[in-house]
């Protein structure tokens, strides 16, 4: 049965603080992208830049700090089911905004 | 799959009825119980109550409506009376309908575990839920008394009215959270707890919709969750998202209501339809005929389902590209749809079919459905649907799915699982004359509603033009037939529970795990834990069983 | 499954309880995509209302603190990096450096709250508030701008606030020894729920104080 799991209980896999500090450190340099792109080259090239570096931040800290990396593949085929239903939801919502 | 209930050792909560366990606990046993038996059943006893007051309503509606002019409710009242009776419904009784008595109570057993994943979250949703009720009822007697707005608490009507809206709303959020409650417990339960043996693919059909049905309820209903309490921001403070006077816009306030309440149907018809997909195998003595497309076509409706929202707000003023790409996904729904009917019937062909009151109830749910489905077609259509928006042919028509489809869908699970539930009998003539009460009473109630509204008959209005009374008048005689079928078949479910003969484990000769145990089925389900070595409906045991007994 | 049922029973009659790592996390990712769909409704709007006012939005962007936005960003990614740092501590049973970490989170996001406290509290004195007339005399898509806002800070500040209510739970938790190495569970969901907390903010930061 499925949850006979429980009795070989897993190590957690514990990933070295280094690592952490890592992802930390290039998040703040992301977020010194972002918003140098804002300051300096305010209006559409700094909102491409906020665009893409944005999901990029997001992804380090979905893949890291939430462990997605490390879990079973099902994991992140749902969190991309949940995040597509969602991109369908305001896609097909401008689809009627955009065109009116 | 076999295995013995006499190896019971008599370990706790192996042996007995799970009614008895613990011995002698009275109320206090089940309001504090994890026991995902008994939370089903007391989901059962609240919803029943408010369907009885919500069936009440409606009858006190189709009252109103027997002859033109005003008979004994006011215009004012009739608003509040047909918001009220949508409300409790909906969000009381049809969408949390099916997962919560059934689910809860079946799930479990048709995998092979002992109870859902997280059982004390889902006593949690219990209590959630009721609060949820209570909020909603207490919107009655409050502020500037119940919200006349319909169910749909449509904008920028629902952000001037003086009725207390903004308490029936916070209500509707309330109940939410129970739903994703249940729907998160589900899909942990069939992610995790499935038997031994038992794949993904060898899961009942039920199990299948359920765990469709599972994922709509965790993603939509935090749609709704938001634009509500939008809506109680929008009445208190202002913030003008949905109020044309402050650059808001009142059809998003449709979007993100029929994101969510689209979506929404599916979690009331496709329990419904798994539950169908478990009794007309058992009743053919046959497996299903194309379990994976049934299983699959489960998972692409709760996908489709997604995309056609927009289908609600032809007329509201979208852009016309937006009308036709609505328009055309939504025909996309019925082909899982058809894929379904046509295999339930392929399933029938040739079966050795015994016709007993739950199969009766299935059929009858797939007539009904059928028309319901078909008459979806005429909304999903652009052209007819300026014709036929905010007409009775609508509220027909969404009684067929949701009345028809959801509501029958629940009744022929009950008259399925009775025995397994109480370990008792209902009387089946009784269900049968029923069944024909019902079925009789529909289509007199809800059939005329579609020619009324082709004939122009606006819906949400107490009074009619003099040309439309003779199928009213039809339309309420029917309303009196079909509740005295709703009531006889109540009562009968109750007696049954209550002083029906002793029902035998297996009463139908079904093969999925729940027929396995006893009935009623001891605390922690099994006597001995069951493996999977087969597909949920290989009927080659009971037939040879079947062949002994005839031989005898 | 039968050792399973009879170390599962309680001796209260009628308690099944899973203690399954796998089950809680299960359950604790199909939580965080409704939160995520929560915000998502928001952003919807947010969306919709700035294809429509573009020009206004730009111009209602201007008068947002933006040091005051990116400190809280750098405030909120590092109480992240502290967070993990908490969660892996404990599982290498390093009880008092995990309280450390965990400690240092609440403090920072205490700090975060601070920060938008007088934030709010600016544009709250310049009449720029949900429900105040100064708000509802501006343009109609700055009003839109504004209330977006707040509603979505507000909410975002409201799970702030119930963080760091589980977090002081589960530092009681951890001192108690109730949770440990071998059941660090709620440790690690709320951590799970912390991130998300800090996700929803990466991108509330361009959509708010970056757009002009």
């Amino acid at each position: 049965m499925s949850n006979s799991h429980t009795a070989v209980a897993e190590k957690p896999h514990v990933l070295p603080d280094g690592l952490f500090v890592m992802v930390w450190a290039a998040l703040l340099v992301l977020t010194a992208i972002t918003v140098g792109g804002s300051v300096f080259f305010p209006g559409k090239v700094g909102i491409l830049v906020a665009m893409i570096v944005t999901p990029i931040k997001a992804t380090l800290i979905l893949m890291y700090f939430m462990h997605l990396k490390y879990e079973k593949k099902a994991f992140t085929i749902m969190f991309l089911v949940a995040v597509g239903i969602l991109s369908v939801f305001i896609g097909l919502t401008l689809f009627d905004y955009l065109l009116r | 799959m076999a295995h013995s209930n006499a190896a019971a050792t008599g370990a706790y909560g192996t042996t007995g009825s799970y009614l008895n366990t613990p011995a002698g606990g009275g109320l206090k046993s089940w309001l504090t119980t994890v026991d995902h038996k008994k939370i089903g059943l007391m989901y059962a006893s609240a919803m029943f109550t408010f369907f009885l007051v919500g069936m009440s309503l409606g009858f006190l509606i189709r009252l109103e409506l027997l002859e033109p002019g005003t008979q004994f409710v006011s215009a004012r009242a009739y608003n509040s009376i047909f918001t009220l009776h949508g409300v409790i419904m909906i969000f009381l009784f049809i969408v949390p309908g099916i997962p919560a008595i059934l689910g809860n109570f079946i799930l479990p057993l048709q995998l092979g575990a002992d109870d859902v994943a997280m059982p004390r979250l889902n006593l949690a949703s219990w209590y959630v839920y009721m609060t949820g009720a209570v909020m909603a009822l207490a919107s009655l007697v409050t502020g500037g008394g119940f919200a006349d707005t319909g169910w749909t608490f449509y904008a920028p009507y629902s952000l001037n009215t003086n009725t207390n809206v903004s308490l029936a709303v916070l209500a509707a959020f309330v109940l939410g959270f129970s739903s994703i409650m249940t729907g998160m417990n589900f899909i942990t339960t069939i992610h995790r707890l499935r038997a031994p043996g038992m794949g993904f693919f060898r899961m009942p059909l039920f199990c299948w919709a359920l765990y469709a049905t599972s994922w709509i309820q965790v993603i939509a209903t935090p749609v709704i969750g938001i634009t509500l309490l939008l809506v109680v921001m929008e009445r208190t403070l202002g913030i003008g998202f949905f109020d044309p006077a402050r650059g808001g816009d009142p059809i998003l306030y449709q979007h993100l209501f029929w994101i969510y309440s689209h979506p929404v149907v599916y979690v009331m018809v496709l329990p419904a339809m798994g539950i169908i997909s478990e009794i007309l195998p058992a009743f053919s003595r046959r497996t299903i005929f194309g379990y994976k497309a049934i299983a699959i076509s489960s998972m692409a409706i709760a996908v489709v389902g997604y995309l056609v929202w927009g289908h609600h707000m032809f007329t509201a003023g979208m852009s016309d590209t937006a009308r036709w790409v609505f328009s055309l996904l939504t025909f996309f729904v019925a082909i899982p749809t058809g894929v379904k009917v046509f295999n339930w019937i392929a399933t029938l062909y040739r079966g050795s079919i015994e016709i007993r009151v739950p199969l009766l109830y299935a059929v009858g749910w797939i007539f009904l459905f059928s028309i319901g489905g078909l008459t979806g077609l005429a909304n999903g259509a652009l052209s007819t649907d300026i014709h036929l928006h905010d007409t009775a042919y609508i509220v027909g028509h969404f009684h067929y799915t949701m009345f028809g489809g959801a509501a029958i869908g629940m009744f022929a699970g009950l008259h399925y699982w009775w025995p397994k539930i109480w370990g008792r009998m209902y009387n089946e003539k009784v269900a049968t004359t029923a069944w024909v009460l019902i079925m009789v009473g529909f289509n007199l109630t809800y059939f005329p509603m579609l020619i009324l509204g082709i004939k122009g008959m606006p819906r949400r209005y107490q009074d009619y033009l003099p040309q439309f009374h003779d199928l009213n008048f039809l339309s309420t005689i029917g309303s009196w037939i079909l509740v005295a079928g709703l009531l006889t078949m109540i009562i009968n479910l109750i007696r049954g529970a209550r002083s029906g003969s002793p029902a035998p484990d297996n009463p139908w000769g079904s093969t999925t795990l729940e027929w396995q145990t006893t009935s009623p089925p001891p605390l922690l389900n099994f006597a001995t834990p069951p493996e999977v070595t087969t597909g949920p409906y290989d009927f080659t045991e009971i037939l040879r069983q079947n062949n002994v007994e005839a031989g005898k | 499954m039968s050792s399973d049922i009879s170390h599962a029973i309680d001796q209260a009659p009628g308690h099944v309880v899973h203690t399954d790592p796998e089950t809680g996390k299960t359950g604790m990712w199909l939580f965080l995509f409704t939160e995520l769909l929560l915000f998502g409704g928001l952003f919807l709007i947010y969306g919709v209302y700035r294809s429509m006012n573009e020009g206004a939005f730009h111009h209602a962007a201007a008068e947002l603190n933006v040091a005051m936005g990116v400190t809280n960003t750098i405030v909120l990614l590092t109480s992240s990096l502290t967070m993990v740092m908490a969660v892996s501590a404990l599982q290498r049973n390093q009880v008092k450096r995990s309280l450390g970490f965990l400690t240092g989170t609440l403090l920072l996001s205490a700090t975060f709250l601070v920060i938008k406290f007088f934030e709010w509290s600016a544009k709250y004195h310049h009449g720029i508030f949900p429900g105040k007339d100064h708000l509802h005399e501006l343009p109609h898509g700055e009003g839109l701008f504004f209330n977006l806002y707040f509603m979505m800070t507000g909410l975002h500040g409201i799970h702030v606030v119930i963080g760091m209510i589980v977090m002081t739970v589960v530092l009681f938790k951890i001192r108690s020894g109730a949770l440990a190495a071998d059941n660090h569970g709620m440790l690690e969901y709320t951590g799970l729920y912390w991130h998300l907390v800090d996700l929803v903010w990466i991108f509330l930061l361009p959509l708010f104080y970056l757009t002009t």
